[in-house]
């Protein structure tokens, strides 16, 4: 870049080692990830106890679903609205690890436990809520008070101007990353992603998941109003998670981009490697 | 034997251990006792988040489910039941009994004539369907009083008329559900008599608590000490047979 023309000579140049996450990060990045997997897969295995979501205050099999997964008798189907897809072998009707025909939403191998059991997935997703909610917190608090989350993830203004985010995505969508010191600084579409997951889809999973809760509908009404209704929450909270789903397809395959030996040591032991200038 | 070693047979290989050991997992006992915290938390967190008499929401008539889902058993097997049922549930009786000072046996009639509470609420199936309708009926707490619950008694255990698999289906709530305002023992489902899918001819509204407490088919109430010597010792059928929590308020 030839207007870069401000140049610190001490700043660390592509091969050099720097220090990039610090301990709260990775550790409650871990903490996290286990979390977010466990949620996700015991989340799907719940969802195969009645797969079908509705919008409004209640839901049941004789109201109409916004949503259905379910099966006839040779064919597996998605439902959305009035739009069916056949998913045969994926969703409705797929073969498990013994070759047995399987009518459940959501295969074996994308759910805990991998057979049918509403009992245990909710005895993961129960537990799993509450290490996800903490490390959340935590990691949340950690980067207020650190000044992680003002330093490396608030955007500048110059970031959010449309030129630059077009940039980006242009630059992303050759797939050319960064080198050198700014590849150890997020790009604004990683801030806008991960501030978009933190402050957006997670405080939306948590409360619509909070909403579906009877006892917490008595001791805070306000959940069943901003959301419409336990059923609209149990919509959304659908929907929350299958953003975060997708933020985590996106983030691997960033991760496998950039160099994954280097990205994840990174994030284990806080130690990354600067990729190389490219001249 | 061969062995795949292709990357998609790694990354296959990895996701299969990935989930053979969440499957070990669910099944090692020190696991599920880690897991169990989370019910402990919720019970506790709900507790000191709500106020005893935190009332569950109420909806307006136009807002209930055109059809109210039953589930469960839906037409009970026992013959004890189905001569009830054949009497117009005349010689039914509500026995309330156990830690209590003076044991009672209502009739219908009886029950009709303590005052009633209407509330349209909303029915939360554990699996994850809601519907919403009107129940009539008393208030279980007035009737607690008339028996003289006694100082020892802590849960209240809800026999039923109706068996799953050759069990008999109970539950059990603590004496904060209990006395609750909108725990009542309905007998009418949308201004009619209690269908026979719903429970008839008495059933149980906890309302802050999933469906499977909403205990149907009543036979008796009784006030007990513990739940761990009754019947499989965790509180309820579904606890029992399947592992549910006993605290349904999540």
């Amino acid at each position: 870049m030839a207007s870069a023309s401000i140049v610190d000579p001490d700043a660390p140049r592509g091969g050099a080692f720097v220090r990039r996450h610090r301990l709260t990060t990775r550790i409650t990045h871990w903490l996290n990830a286990v979390a977010i997997f466990c949620l996700l897969m015991s989340g799907l295995m719940i969802f195969n106890a009645h797969p079908m979501l509705y919008w409004g205050q209640y839901g049941a099999n004789f109201d109409r679903p916004v949503l259905k997964i379910g099966s006839e008798a040779n064919r597996g189907y998605l439902r959305v609205g009035d739009v069916e897809v056949t998913t045969t072998g994926v969703l409705g009707l797929w073969r498990d690890g013994d070759g047995q025909q399987r009518r459940y939403a959501f295969p074996g191998w994308a759910t805990i436990p991998s057979r049918y059991s509403l009992a245990d997935a909710r005895l993961w997703h129960l537990f799993f809520a509450w290490v996800l909610g903490a490390g959340a917190a935590l990691y949340v608090g950690a980067g207020l008070v650190n000044g992680h989350l003002r330093r490396d993830l608030l955007p500048t203004r110059a970031e959010l101007k449309p030129r630059h985010i077009l940039h980006d995505i242009a630059q992303h969508a050759r797939l050319r990353f960064p080198t050198g010191a700014a590849a150890a600084r997020y790009n604004i579409l990683q801030k806008l992603a991960y501030l978009g997951v933190m402050f957006g889809a997670l405080p939306l999973v948590i409360l619509t998941g909070l909403t579906m809760s009877p006892a917490l509908n008595a001791a805070w009404p306000w959940l069943l109003d901003l959301f419409g209704g336990r059923q609209s929450a149990r919509t959304l909270h659908f929907v929350a998670a299958l953003l975060i789903a997708l933020f985590i397809v996106v983030h691997l395959l960033m991760v496998l981009l950039a160099g994954p030996w280097n990205e994840i040591r990174s994030m284990i032991t806080g130690r990354f490697r600067l990729p190389r200038e490219k001249l | 034997m061969t062995i795949d070693l292709t990357r998609r047979g790694l990354v296959l290989g990895a996701g299969g251990l990935l989930l053979a050991g969440c499957d070990r997992l669910n099944e090692a006992p020190a696991f599920r006792e880690l897991l169990k915290t989370g019910e402990r938390l919720n019970f506790t967190a709900h507790r000191a988040v709500s106020d005893r008499q935190a009332l569950a929401r109420e909806f307006s008539p136009a807002e209930r489910s055109p059809v109210f889902r039953s589930n469960g058993t839906r037409l009970p097997m026992t013959p004890q039941w189905q001569r009830w049922e054949e009497a117009g549930f005349a010689d039914w009786r509500l026995r309330v009994f156990g830690l209590v000072d003076r044991p009672l046996a209502l009739s219908l009639a009886d029950l009709r004539r303590l005052p009633q509470r209407e509330q349209i609420t909303r029915h939360d199936c554990v699996e994850g369907w809601s519907a919403i309708g009107k129940w009539t009926g008393a208030r279980l707490a007035p009737i607690l009083r008339a028996a003289g619950l006694r100082g020892d008694a802590r849960y209240l255990v809800f026999h039923c008329a109706d068996a799953i698999g050759g069990r008999s289906y109970y539950e059990s709530i603590d004496l904060i559900d209990a006395f609750h305002p909108q725990t009542i023992l309905p007998h009418a489902l949308n201004d009619a008599p209690l269908p026979v899918a719903n429970g008839a001819p008495l059933r149980l509204r906890v309302e802050r608590q999933l469906g499977y407490k909403q205990a149907k088919y009543l036979t008796g109430v009784e006030a007990v000490a513990r739940l761990d010597g009754i019947r499989g010792g965790k509180g309820g059928f579904w606890e029992d047979q399947a592992g549910y929590e006993w605290y349904a308020g999540i």
